[in-house]
């Protein structure tokens, strides 16, 4: 956990200040609509179809309990008793009064929490791994140099108005859990020959109506140089990204119109001119960073506790385990996905009463510590083996022991008409239908690994395109269709899926998904064949025949 | 449109030069690049001060080699959401050693005075009188900084370090 | 955003202004009386380009009490009942499609 000092606090309170007065100033009609839309945007408050929605940050997915606790508050006092946990480490209140927020702001300031920068075109939220500090196998706690990046991307005097949107993903782990392919800058902790710890910066990758994996635009920047580096990109975009079209403003574009490698030479040019402004990050001061992130005082425990071998008999806790609980750096402990896909309900939703509830088994079971993943789904990230049994039980009480992790019905989705005033077509009743096709878990752990991702239009919230099964909404004639892409993934191969062919009718989706699914099982060589490598096998020829041969 | 600088309001004593205006035998004026660019060495020996009204997308490439000589450089914010002039203005104070006048023209509200200042900015084209009247509290606003600029506050970091360094003298 | 003004209105059937009300967001329309409704049932209703411009421009004049205003389609039930005319209209008038957790009241 990092936690916050006075300056932290201060700087967040001096923010609410300035945004109550902001929001006095629009209500008594001092500042436009038109003026006012930006300022609120840079607090992450947008209008949806219904009422306002309020985006609060959760940098690199890490919150305390209390923490956890304040959002639930919030989901009481000021929305309707629930939330929703996007794919980008941020969690969204869709009822929020605008006279209400600053209220809130401050509610949420007083456990370190703000949602600056949650929307609006400057640098978001930086999101790192999940299982950062816990995963097997990491080089090193990526959170440290995501924290460095959150103070320095916060209130940036230069980049608070750039082109669009700008968003930076950390990993530290061979496996990305953090899709920093999908991402303005995608940064890859590793140690080099030498020994130097120093990131792969990949830059120019991101979703939406144009695609793009991310290029390695340098392969090592030294760790002590890459604030001054990451400063550099953003000046060159700052300065030349495209202000003339919204659809074309973002870095992928300037990186794809310029190329990859006279990008970097600008880059290069930029940083080279530079020089030290007081940017690099000497040794010293990464430990003053790392010296606020606290570690749990792990006890000393046997791989395999009796409670854990008793607990195996019982076939529903062994589905459960073999799901939802992951290794641990250390021995004797789990990490524990809480899936927030029950099966029927909006995908990532949480309500404040099961908000309050994980609050109180993180501190039982997980040192207070929980964290929030990309794929919508909640963590725990230190759970004594030998709770397991306990915190199985005590998760199934509160509707949070779905047994589906990873499988076909942990499903991403954006919210969609029902909620989006940008939306072509719903995106959550598709989920729901699709949780219900699918509902037996037994069949879903047949199926295995696969990722069903939802957007409810192009701008691909719910990353479509990098679903091993992609569902796009679409309008035709006021009615709502959608594309399927097959063969997306959004991991270290991320790649975008390819389309089947027309767009279905929404009444036709989940039965479309069946006969994909249906088709994988008939095709795939072995059990232990993924769907995206039988796509990757096979192509989408055979899927698409069994999809359209009938319709 | 009040002109804010050093942090008062004042009266502007440059006037602005539309391109195909004529030049007013003395005073201090600010003209659009282009037009300077024509005859800097001729504009730049007359009498009155002299500044110019650099545009957000060209390099400033052109300008440096007369910044020494300049009086007043005034950056353009054609909207809010604009953020280009924020670039070039560090660049100006920070790489080009500029220290001249610096003036913020165009969209200026209230919301952007803390950047701009940060950004070396000492004079505001304010386009409302209420958000002039409120400079100086708005530049108040805040006592915390991430980002090391050329305006020379502190870091939180650094102000960290100081901590750390008179706290490990201290034992 | 572009004025209103400038905007090329064309209406294809009986349409309406709706917004959201600036302090609390909630869906709002606007009436005959030159002022704002959350219920459809009191939306002015227009039938010509002209007159929809008009309550557009007026709707939008209000950018105190409310935001985005735009023109949407209506159905005219044979009682004079307004429904929603397009599926986004719908959704914001009746409220979500989807089952939601329960949260205790
Ligand atoms: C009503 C709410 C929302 C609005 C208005 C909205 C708006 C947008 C827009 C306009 C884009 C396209 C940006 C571009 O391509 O330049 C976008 C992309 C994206 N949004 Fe949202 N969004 C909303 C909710 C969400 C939610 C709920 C999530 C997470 C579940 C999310 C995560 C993302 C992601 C991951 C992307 C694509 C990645 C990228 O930036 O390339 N957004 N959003
Ligand atoms: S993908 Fe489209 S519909 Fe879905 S949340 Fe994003 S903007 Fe809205």
């Amino acid at each position: 956990m990092y936690a916050y000092d006075e300056l932290d606090r201060t700087l967040i309170n001096e923010r609410v200040s300035e945004f109550r007065d902001q929001v006095k100033r629009r209500l008594s009609g001092e500042l436009t609509e038109d003026e006012f839309k930006m300022l609120r945007l840079q607090n992450g408050v947008y209008l949806q179809l219904h009422a306002y929605m309020f985006r609060v940050a959760i940098p690199y997915g890490t919150l305390s309990s209390k923490q956890l606790r304040a959002l639930a508050r919030v989901g009481r006092r000021y929305d309707r008793g629930y939330g929703h946990f996007t794919t980008r480490q941020n969690i969204q209140f869709n009822w929020i009064k605008l006279a209400e927020l600053p209220d809130a702001l401050a509610d949420l300031a007083e456990v370190g929490i703000h949602a600056m920068q949650t929307s609006g075109n400057n640098m978001r939220n930086v999101t790192s791994d999940q299982w950062a500090g816990v995963a097997p196998g990491e080089v090193e706690d990526p959170r440290i140099w995501s924290e460095i990046l959150r103070q320095h991307t916060t209130l940036h005097p230069e980049f608070s108005f750039l082109p669009r949107k700008f968003k930076i993903a950390i990993t530290a782990s061979e496996h990305d859990r953090a899709a920093i392919k999908v991402h303005d800058i995608g940064l890859r902790l590793y140690k080099n020959a030498e020994g130097e710890t120093g990131f792969e910066v990949l830059v120019g990758g991101g979703l939406g109506r144009t695609p793009f994996i991310g290029k390695t635009i340098k392969p090592f920047v030294h760790g002590r140089d890459i604030l001054s580096y990451v400063e550099a990109i953003l000046r060159v975009y700052n300065q030349y990204g495209r202000r003339d079209n919204i659809y074309k403003a973002r870095i992928k574009i300037l990186v794809h119109e310029l190329g990859i490698e006279k990008f970097a030479r600008e880059v290069d040019e930029e940083w080279r001119q530079m020089g030290d402004v007081g940017l690099t990050l000497d040794h010293s001061v990464i430990e003053e960073v790392r010296s606020r992130f606290s570690y749990p005082a792990y006890e000393k425990l046997p791989h395999m506790p009796d409670e854990l071998k008793q607990a195996a008999h019982d076939p529903l806790f062994e589905r459960w385990r073999r799901n939802s609980v992951f290794p641990h750096k250390v021995q004797g402990y789990s990490i524990v996905t809480i899936s927030l896909k029950p099966v029927g309900a909006p995908p990532g939703d949480a309500t404040s009463d099961q908000m309050d509830a994980v609050a109180d088994l993180a501190d039982r079971y997980s040192f207070g510590e929980i964290r929030v993943g990309h794929e919508q789904n909640l963590c725990l990230p230190h759970v004594a083996k030998r709770d397991l049994p306990q915190l199985w039980k005590a998760l199934d009480r509160i509707g949070l022991a779905t047994p589906n992790v990873n499988l076909v019905t942990d499903i991403i989705a954006c919210p969609g008409l029902d909620y989006c005033s940008l939306a072509n077509a719903r995106s959550i009743p598709i989920a729901q239908e699709l949780t219900r096709r699918f509902a037996n878990h037994d069949t879903a752990e047949l199926i295995g690994r696969l990722h069903i991702n939802i957007s409810g239009c192009i701008n691909a919230c719910g990353h479509h395109h990098v679903g091993h099964i992609g569902i796009l909404g679409v309008e035709k004639n006021g009615e709502e269709f959608y594309q399927i892409t097959i063969g997306g993934r959004a991991d270290e191969g991320a790649q975008m899926g390819t389309l089947i062919g027309p767009a279905i009718p929404y009444a036709e989706v989940a039965d479309v998904i069946e006969d994909i699914v249906e088709a994988y099982l008939a095709l795939r060589d072995r059990p232990e064949e993924l769907f995206v490598d039988a796509v990757k096998r096979l192509g989408v020829e055979p899927f698409k025949e069994r999809v359209y041969a009938t319709r | 449109m009040p002109l804010v600088k050093q942090g008062r309001i004042t009266t502007d004593l440059f006037v602005h030069v539309a391109d195909g205006a004529e030049l007013p035998g003395d005073g201090a004026i600010l003209i659009p690049a282009a037009r300077f660019l024509e005859d800097p060495e001729g504009l730049l020996k007359r009498a009155g001060k002299v500044g110019v009204i650099w545009p957000n997308n060209r390099d400033l490439d052109d300008l440096v080699p007369y910044l020494g000589r300049l009086d007043a450089v005034a950056l353009m914010f054609p909207s809010f959401r604009d953020g280009r002039a924020y670039s070039q203005a560090r660049l100006l104070r920070e790489r080009h050693g500029f220290d001249g006048e610096l003036r913020a023209t165009g969209q200026v509200l209230r919301d952007q005075f803390v950047f701009m200042l940060r950004a070396g900015f000492d004079t505001f084209e304010v386009k409302k009188d209420s958000d002039a009247e409120a400079f100086a509290s708005t530049a108040k606003s805040y006592s915390v900084f991430y980002q090391p600029t050329g305006d020379g506050r502190l870091t939180a970091l650094h102000r960290r370090m100081q901590l750390r360094h008179s706290e490990s003298a201290g034992q | 955003m572009t004025s209103p003004l400038q905007q090329k209105i064309k209406i294809t059937g009986p349409s309406m202004v709706t917004a959201n009300r600036t302090w609390d967001g909630v869906v709002i329309y606007r009436t005959a009386q030159q002022g704002w409704s959350a219920n459809l049932s009191d939306a002015a209703i227009v039938r010509t380009s002209d007159e929809a411009r008009t309550l557009l421009n007026e709707a939008t004049a209000d950018d105190v009490g409310a935001i985005g205003p735009y023109i949407a389609p209506v159905e005219l039930k044979d009682g004079g009942e307004i429904k929603p005319g397009n599926l986004r209209e719908h959704i914001r008038s009746e409220g979500l499609t989807i089952d939601l957790l329960p949260v205790p009241a």
